[in-house]
């Protein structure tokens, strides 16, 4: 009985073991239900090309309740948009018989909706309305959306975990101390991190992608400015991150401590799961700020839709400013001994 | 440096003046003052908590004085730190070497830092360690630890060493074998600064020794001229049957005895004449029909100097 309460007494007496045990669940919870509350039914987002008949066809699908026509300048770009699910279905123009050819993911639950909807819109009575064509390729499933968002998160752990842990047992061992009484430049121990961090960083990630893509058939539509570029600038937000963390922990219990206060937001709101466009209009801006939010955007772009580097600098900029800015910060306030 | 400054600076390798630390209330360093020969090797020696370290590590630039003024090689750590740290080597009082390189790797590693100095295979042969290259420093034994250490602090050639309690928790063959690295290194003509608590290590190294307690320096001097302080040729201890029978200015009227301390296990007489005095010892207990227990004499130490000038010992507080 006395060992019993013994275990109690010291388990109350450590604060981030009650945090993890009883708050964490349900801010976890909490955030869920903010995220995925639900006041209507869920929209259907349509496009149909530019070609003969298409005001008709807009017109017609507007009186469907629940349908949004987004916009569809360039069909290269509208096929793209359907694949990586920002478009549920595609109107392409007609075929032989003059019917609406529609483009639709198979493997989406919301194509048959949408499919629904457009047929709601379209159909006569006995009407064979349109034929149904399925696009090349893939990236709008589930595991397409998830699985970037995984290596994303992926990459963030063992980026601030490998850096701050190490140098919060450096310090706690004194061997930052030793190393102070000689020449060492600061900013180039420091710097050495982020190049170590830099190499793991390309071997993770190439192990895991060549994993997604050749066992999940994961796409990858990247070319190799575009992965060196995000590899760089996830090296670099993620240790520069760790390092500004921890660069006054005085032990590994407070370094632990410090990281995970600092990444469990971004598990939270970073879109690892799910979309981040589920929460509200209002906080988007502040999301699209975090690092992990940039990396798996930027990773998504550059796996399921091949975009470039150019087109992805927006994110590139967040992790590269991050990565800058923490390095720079923790100079200035590292604590050596 | 400009050969006037060589000039001006030569036979002077650190001069420290009023050097005052505190931590809170506590006075750590209390306005020590010492200056250190060129090419000669200066001990400070103290009991625990005497304000060893704090010294030598603002003379290594790890901490900032209160109040003082400091010279390092004819330079000061606020203007030219990066200068100094070239041409010092450093071993510090816990120094924790990352466990899973190699011997082989941590001087390499400490190599690196600086612009000039040995080559980093015959540093592991200076400090003895050249079977254990390729040893992980986890492997490595505490004397063994230390003489990495050691060389870790030798990779520059420095022109001045700090040691800060080099053999504290050594083996006797191994603090021997330290002693000889040190010795070694005197010969080749650096300077060096070591902190310690054993006084056989102090009578060993230092050309020059001050003795502090308690933040202050209480005697300084080579070691011969503070043992001769004491104005005694031989200290005598003995335990006599009963302690209680006779009074310490009886004791202190026989012939040639100077001084008389009673300690938790024996009485200790500094003495300046030994035979007389012991004859004197033995006919007053004898008059007082009291036994003799134990007797011992042996030459005045460093320690027996420092128990007469504080009241307290240099270990084991």
């Amino acid at each position: 009985m006395r060992l019993t309460r013994m275990h109690l007494s010291l388990f109350l007496r450590e604060p981030e073991a009650m945090f993890w045990t009883f708050g964490f669940p349900i801010i976890i919870s909490a955030v869920m239900g903010f995220a995925f509350r639900r006041g209507e039914l869920p929209e259907s987002r349509i496009a149909v090309l530019p070609g003969p008949g298409q005001a008709e066809l807009i017109e017609r699908l507007e009186d469907i309740p629940h349908v949004v026509i987004a916009e569809a300048l360039d069909e290269t770009e509208a096929r793209r948009s359907l694949l990586s699910g920002k478009l549920d279905a595609l109107l392409i123009g007609t075929d032989a018989d003059g019917k609406p050819v529609l483009l639709l993911d198979p493997d989406r639950v919301e194509a048959e909706t949408a499919r629904l909807r457009i047929e709601l819109a379209l159909r006569g009575p006995g009407d064979d309305f349109a034929s149904i064509e399925h696009p090349q390729g893939n990236g709008s499933r589930y595991i397409d959306f998830l699985y970037p968002g995984l290596l994303g998160l992926n990459l963030m752990s063992t980026g601030m975990w490998s850096v701050g842990f190490a140098i919060a047992r450096m310090r706690q061992q004194k061997v930052l101390r030793r190393l102070l009484v000689t020449p060492m430049r600061k900013s180039s121990f420091l710097a050495s991190l982020f190049f170590a961090r830099l190499v793991f960083l390309i071997l993770e990630l190439s192990i895991l992608i060549a994993f997604g893509v050749f066992v999940l058939e994961i796409p990858f539509r990247a070319n190799w400015f575009s992965f060196v570029a995000v590899c760089v600038g996830g090296a670099a937000a993620f240790s520069g991150l760790g390092l500004l963390a921890c660069g006054r922990s005085q032990t590994i219990e407070g370094a632990s401590g410090m990281l995970n206060f600092v990444m469990m937001p971004m598990w939270l709101l970073s879109g690892v799961f799910f979309s981040y466009e589920r929460f509200p209009d209002v906080m988007q801006p502040i999301i699209k700020l975090l690092p992990l939010t940039a990396l798996n955007d930027s990773l998504r772009q550059m796996m399921l839709e091949g975009q470039s580097v150019v087109d992805i600098l927006p994110e590139l900029g967040v992790l590269g400013i991050c990565g800058v800015g923490s390095f720079l910060i923790a100079l200035k306030i590292f604590r050596w001994q | 440096m400009s050969a006037i400054e060589n000039l001006k600076t030569s036979g002077c390798a650190v001069r420290v003046s009023g050097l005052t630390k505190s931590y809170g209330d506590l006075v750590a360093v209390n306005s020590i003052d010492f200056e250190v020969r060129e090419g000669t090797c200066m001990g400070i020696l103290g009991p625990n908590g005497a304000g060893k370290t704090t010294t030598i590590e603002i003379l290594e630039g790890l901490k900032q004085a209160d109040s003082g003024s400091v010279e390092v090689l004819g330079r000061t750590w606020n203007k030219d730190a990066d200068a100094i740290r070239e041409r010092i080597g450093v071993q510090l009082q816990e120094t924790v070497l990352t466990e899973k390189l190699t011997v082989l790797e941590t001087v390499r590693l400490f190599r690196s830092f600086y612009s000039s100095g040995d080559d980093y295979r015959e540093v592991i042969e200076l400090v003895g360690l050249t079977e254990k290259e390729s040893s992980r420093v986890g492997d490595l034994s505490g004397g063994q630890k230390q003489r990495l250490a050691l060389g870790c602090a030798l990779v520059n050639k420095p022109e001045l060493l700090f040691l800060d309690e080099p053999t504290t928790g050594l083996d006797p063959q191994a603090r021997r074998r330290v002693w000889e690295i040190v010795g070694e290194l005197k010969r080749q003509g650096g300077t060096v600064i070591l902190t310690t608590h054993y006084m056989d290590e102090a009578e060993q190294l230092a050309d020059d020794l001050i003795i502090v307690d308690h933040g202050s320096v209480v005697t300084r001097g080579t070691p011969q001229e503070i043992i001769a302080g004491l104005e005694a040729e031989s200290v005598v201890s003995f335990v006599p049957a009963e302690r209680a029978k006779f009074e310490d200015d009886e004791l202190r009227a026989l012939v040639g005895v100077q001084e008389v301390r009673r300690e938790a296990d024996s009485i200790v007489l500094a003495v300046t004449d030994t035979q007389r005095a012991i004859g004197a010892l033995y006919q007053f207990l004898n008059e007082r029909g009291l036994e003799l227990l134990d007797l011992n004499t042996h030459r005045p130490t460093l320690e027996d100097v420092f128990v007469s000038l504080t009241g307290h010992h240099l270990r084991d507080e």
